[in-house]
């Protein structure tokens, strides 16, 4: 306890020290509960996908089988590669549209918060309701492509999500337009880190707008960049919301996700085993970008603490 | 000497003149990328909005995206309290007070452990406090995905399968990882002399908290209902697998509404249910905008 240094020695009386074990008392629910969320939780649905189990959870144990179905299931070949393509797309246009929107918005400009509000208002709402409004705009007979053609542009075709090359990409933009904002809020806070002195000093030194920014700015805000790229990483794995309002996997199994994957074995299926297999990959698929970032930032910390 | 003064003036007027227009023409440049982008944000919404009060004839005829020519208030009340949902014609309404009901206990609740328990984990630090806190933190981390299974048998063991308490069970567990992160990085920056010299004058745990931690968190306390709030009124995972039928919340509710498109779309009172079911969490966010995005910011970076 750190701070029951001077006052543990002043009283041994019962009193005292069922005192000195409250916060214990207090915290342990949550302990366990944490405890059996992340550990317990996270082991049955290992077991699980090491069982027989079908439409109900039973614990015969059949080894790797699930995970051999699941790797030689064209859907799942589907998912994964729907899932690299989507993050390569999601996430470096989410950054770079992000970077730029923060760039604008640090130039200074009248009413910020007003634009600063246009952009984040996206966060707020779910990606239900987001995903639903989209889908009816990409809807060729009433939305974005109905309005075009009304315009004039008659041979104008703008129908995503009932093309299977390219439903895809009505969950890539849209998922940007959702998560632009965010990376814009974390690369605007880690502009205005920037010590106000060194833009200055390059100015001095006649360097334009542009180099300003991409000699001196950037590379000072680095680490915003990979935990940007991290957060944005963890959102597309997770990707299932967006999915199940624009195109509930469609059209046929085109825009299947590890996500929607575990779902539909899971709870449309009844292959509860494969569901689990699918769901451990998915924590699989999280920790391969988590573990490296977490090592990373421990050791940008003792660098940090060595120079002092 | 007179000319070679005038001269040098004149190459600094039209310096000026030369930097002065070319911040003009930046100027131009950076509002009118803003206002572009602008537009596409904007418009999704105004097609929602501005679709709720349009007839439904009008828009098959001009498109959901064109201005209004008519204006009711029809489709608001239909989504409301008459529309049929999965074969429940009663609208979004109970949908919506389920959400309601699960989302004030849930965020209550979670952020009230978070406070203590990030107050435990930074001022009562006992031998393994950070593993304890190092194991909380994977919980921020967890897809749900994982624990769908655990939790539909947990729920079913407990009585609480199908239920709105089970989804309140859930939020609290799912969300003490945050709350507690929240929680302890506020608390850890408030200094361990304020709490000696309380501790000197007889304050004991409970004491310290209320009288010295709890005034400190209002910022912590905002930001903390106001990210729980958001992100348990916009799950959907839990909502659709856990719960079914009347027991669902909203967003559950919204899914099922267009998946049951007919031949035929209402869109004027889709728009009005989707904006029903989109209303609270943007209201929080006008309101309290500042803290929602510094909510975001500290829940990723940790």
């Amino acid at each position: 306890m750190a701070m029951t240094g001077q006052s543990v020695s002043t009283g041994t009386s019962t009193w005292d020290r069922i005192k000195k074990w409250t916060p214990i008392f207090i915290i342990a629910p949550s302990i366990v509960a944490s405890f059996v969320y992340v550990f317990v939780f996270a082991g049955w649905t290992f077991y699980i996908s090491l069982s027989d189990s079908t439409l109900l959870p039973s614990y015969g144990f059949k080894g790797l089988e699930n995970y051999i179905s699941l790797w030689t299931n064209r859907r799942w070949s589907v998912a994964y590669t729907n899932l690299l393509y989507f993050s390569l797309f999601y996430v470096t246009i989410s950054m770079a549209f992000g970077l730029l929107l923060a760039i604008l918005i640090d130039q200074r400009i009248r009413a910020e918060s007003f634009w600063r509000t246009i952009f984040l208002y996206p966060l707020a709402v779910s990606f239900i309701a987001t995903g639903t409004v989209w889908q009816w705009l990409y809807n060729p007979s009433s939305g974005i492509q109905f309005l075009v053609n009304a315009m004039g542009w008659t041979d104008f075709q703008f129908a995503l999500t009932s093309d299977r090359k390219n439903a895809i990409w009505a969950i890539i933009i849209t998922g940007i337009w959702g998560s632009a904002g965010f990376s814009m809020a974390l690369f605007l806070a880690g502009l205005r880190s920037v010590d106000p002195d060194i833009i200055k000093a390059a100015q001095i030194d006649g360097a334009g707008w542009f180099r300003t920014y991409r000699k001196v700015v950037l590379p000072t805000i680095g680490p915003i960049f990979i935990a940007v790229a991290v957060v944005l990483l963890q959102f597309a794995i997770k990707t299932f919301d967006l999915a199940v309002a624009l195109t509930n996997s469609g059209p046929g199994i085109s825009t299947t996700f590890p996500a929607t994957y575990v779902y539909d074995f899971m709870f449309q299926r009844g292959e509860i085993g494969e569901g689990a297999a699918a769901a451990m990959m998915v924590l699989a698929a999280l920790a391969i970008v988590l573990v490296p970032y977490s090592l990373y930032l421990v050791w940008r910390k003792r660098r940090e603490a060595n120079n002092g | 000497m007179a000319d070679a003064v005038l001269t040098a003036a004149g190459v600094e007027d039209r310096e000026a003149a030369i930097a002065s227009r070319r911040r003009l023409i930046s100027r131009i440049v950076i509002y009118g990328l803003l206002g572009l982008i602008s537009i596409i944000y904007i418009v999704p919404f105004l097609v929602v909005f501005l679709n709720s009060f349009r007839t439904n004839e009008e828009i098959g005829q001009l498109g959901l995206i064109s201005l209004p020519r008519s204006f009711r208030l029809d489709a608001w009340p239909t989504a409301w309290s008459d529309f049929c949902i999965g074969g429940q014609c009663d609208g979004v309404a109970r949908y919506f007070w389920n959400s309601v009901a699960m989302v004030i206990p849930a965020t209550i609740i979670s952020t009230a452990l978070g406070a203590i328990n990030g107050y435990i984990l930074s001022k009562w630090k006992f031998p393994g406090s950070e593993i304890v806190f190092g194991f909380m933190l994977l919980g921020v981390f967890m897809p749900g995905q994982i624990a769908l299974l655990p939790w539909a048998f947990t729920l079913g063991q407990l009585g609480l399968a199908n239920s709105v308490y089970g989804l309140i069970l859930v939020h609290c567990i799912q969300g003490l990882s945050f709350t507690t992160l929240f929680f302890r990085n506020y608390y850890v920056s408030v200094p361990d002399d304020l709490l000696k010299a309380a501790r000197i004058d007889g304050a004991g745990f409970w004491r310290i908290f209320w009288k010295i931690m709890i005034p400190l968190s209002p910022p912590i306390i905002i930001v903390t209902v106001i990210w729980q709030f958001t992100g348990i009124w916009n799950e959907y995972l839990f909502g659709v697998v856990l719960n079914s039928g009347s027991n669902q919340p909203i967003t559950a509710a919204l899914v099922a509404l267009s998946m049951s498109g007919t031949s035929v779309r209402t869109y004027d009172v889709m728009s009005a249910a989707v904006l029903i079911g989109a209303l609270p969490p943007l209201l929080v966010y006008f309101f309290g905008g500042k803290y929602f995005v510094r909510g975001l910011t500290q829940g990723a970076i940790k």
